[in-house]
């Protein structure tokens, strides 16, 4: 076995355990660290795989900005020893059932897929210049799209944002 | 592709050590250049011009009692340290410090440097949240919105360099600088580059996360010991990887008249940005952390859309001519 895929099935041993240990935390900061770890192992198997930009973006944009963010709800909600009891009470060995088939149909079709088809990549590294000439030609629409959803979004904050300001400046004069 | 590695491996051990020890020196050097700038000594009495200084803090770190609150989240608490420190000697594995003289020469150097930063955010994020204090926990949050902020503006800033240089790979953007140092044309991206990273290291004046005016120790008001120590030390790590990756991508890295090796040039350049990070504390007073905010905000993100759009009209223009 080469050391790449050593590193694979490593980071995907990790990234797996991390997932799974994220659904089972009822401690909300420690599910959140799980999930940076996930997020962190998907970015090494990105890399591996020939895709160094995506591994990049996967660090930069989701483990450290978008986890950031959902930490900082966390730090906000002030969740203590009682809101780990409620998880707990939440997380009845009959809830796993349903999503629990559901992945199990997603596995199976992922298995017969894999073992279909043997090379999962290309083995050429994919450089950030071919990503950034995808993303303004062929995919052009779709960078569009995501641009004025960001954009509603950031419109809409605004308005929630200045009307709770509003309030709030009315209520001290 | 094995000679590659191998230098790899050797490099690895001095640029580790190589940092660490600047950091530790970088403690006594602070106190000395903040003395000498206050009109005082500083600490001048261990060893030739104080120097063993770091010494005596280290043997006093280590013997104090390293006490983690029962209170706290206890793993959470102690890994929170080694996230800063470890994340800032990530970054350092992609520093040029010479022609081919870097740990690894990635494709995606400025990108891998933006990826560590953000990861050393999680130590302070988490540390404040994990002492479960009401201090600790406001300077985690104003660490949070601070760094996130502050990331945004550094990472636009970068982009002009990289526009102008074709690519992510950082030895590339330092040969690109052989004619004229990127600090010229990209003048606007350097000085948003320096109060960004000024504030991702959330050194003074930018420190609100520790405000100790108004928060105690902020984020660390918990931390005792070598955990203390460690925080500190990626503190410093986090100047002197600023400063190498001003100097690298602004200030032609290894470049310089020949009667210096390139790696002496290199260090001296980025001593001198550490020294002007030190200039910066003895002279700037804080700001409030609201004006922080609208500095980023108002000013700094409209001047890199602005710098942006510009060296990239100009860039287009080259190319067509």
């Amino acid at each position: 076995m080469s050391l790449e895929i050593v590193l694979f099935y490593l980071a995907a041993a990790v990234a797996l355990a991390a997932t799974g240990l994220t659904v089972t935390r009822t401690n909300a900061s420690h599910a959140l660290i799980y999930l940076i770890i996930s997020l962190l192992a998907v970015a090494v198997i990105f890399y591996l795989l020939g895709a160094p930009f995506a591994a990049a973006l996967e660090v930069v944009i989701y483990a450290g900005a978008i986890m950031v963010f959902f930490l900082f709800v966390v730090m906000m909600l002030n969740l203590g020893r009682d809101a780990a009891a409620q998880e707990r009470r939440w997380l009845l060995p009959r809830m796993w059932i349903g999503p629990g088939v559901l992945t199990g149909v997603l596995l199976l079709e992922m298995i017969y897929l894999i073992a279909g088809s043997p090379a999962m990549s290309s083995g050429t590294p994919v450089s950030p210049k071919a990503v950034g000439i995808e993303l303004f030609g062929p995919y052009l629409l779709a960078v569009e799209l995501a641009a004025i959803l960001l954009l509603a979004a950031l419109v809409g904050a605004l308005h929630l944002g200045r009307r709770y300001m509003r309030a709030r400046r009315e209520e001290i004069a | 592709m094995d000679l590659e590695l191998d230098i790899a491996f050797i490099m690895i051990a001095p640029v580790l050590g190589g940092a660490l020890l600047s950091a530790a020196l970088l403690i006594w050097w602070e106190r000395r250049l903040l003395g000498f700038w206050q009109d005082r000594l500083g600490p001048n009495r261990v060893g030739p011009f104080g120097l063993l200084q770091i010494v005596a803090d280290v043997v006093k770190l280590f013997t104090k009692h390293d006490w983690v609150p029962p209170f706290s989240d206890r793993v959470v608490f102690t890994l929170a340290p080694t996230a800063i420190a470890a994340g800032m000697l990530m970054g350092f594995a992609v520093v040029p410090f010479g022609p081919g003289l870097a740990v690894s020469d990635m494709n995606i150097g400025v990108l891998f440097f933006l990826a560590m930063t953000s990861i050393a955010v999680y130590g302070v994020l988490l540390g404040g949240l994990a002492s479960n204090n009401k201090y600790s926990l406001l300077g985690g949050l104003r660490s949070g919105a601070q760094m996130v902020t502050y990331e945004v503006f550094m990472g636009l800033s970068i982009m002009g360099v990289v526009l102008l240089t074709g690519s992510f790979n950082l030895s590339e953007i330092v040969r690109a600088q052989e004619d004229v140092w990127f600090v010229f044309p990209q003048v606007l991206g350097f000085i948003v580059f320096l109060i960004a990273g000024l504030a991702e290291t959330h050194r003074l004046p930018f420190d609100l996360p520790e405000a100790e005016h108004e928060l105690a120790a902020g984020f660390h008001t918990e931390y005792s010991s070598m955990k203390f120590g460690l925080i500190m030390v990626g503190e410093y790590l986090g100047v002197i990887l600023t400063s190498a990756m001003v100097v690298t991508l602004f200030f032609g890295g290894w470049l310089g008249p020949g009667f210096l090796p390139p790696i002496i040039w290199f260090s001296l350049k980025t001593a001198f940005f550490v020294c002007g990070f030190i200039l910066l504390r003895a002279a700037i007073p804080r700001p409030r952390y609201d004006q922080l905010m609208s500095l980023g905000w108002k000013i700094l993100l409209p001047i890199t859309l602005v710098n942006l759009l510009a060296t990239g009209a100009i860039a287009l223009l080259r190319a067509g001519a």
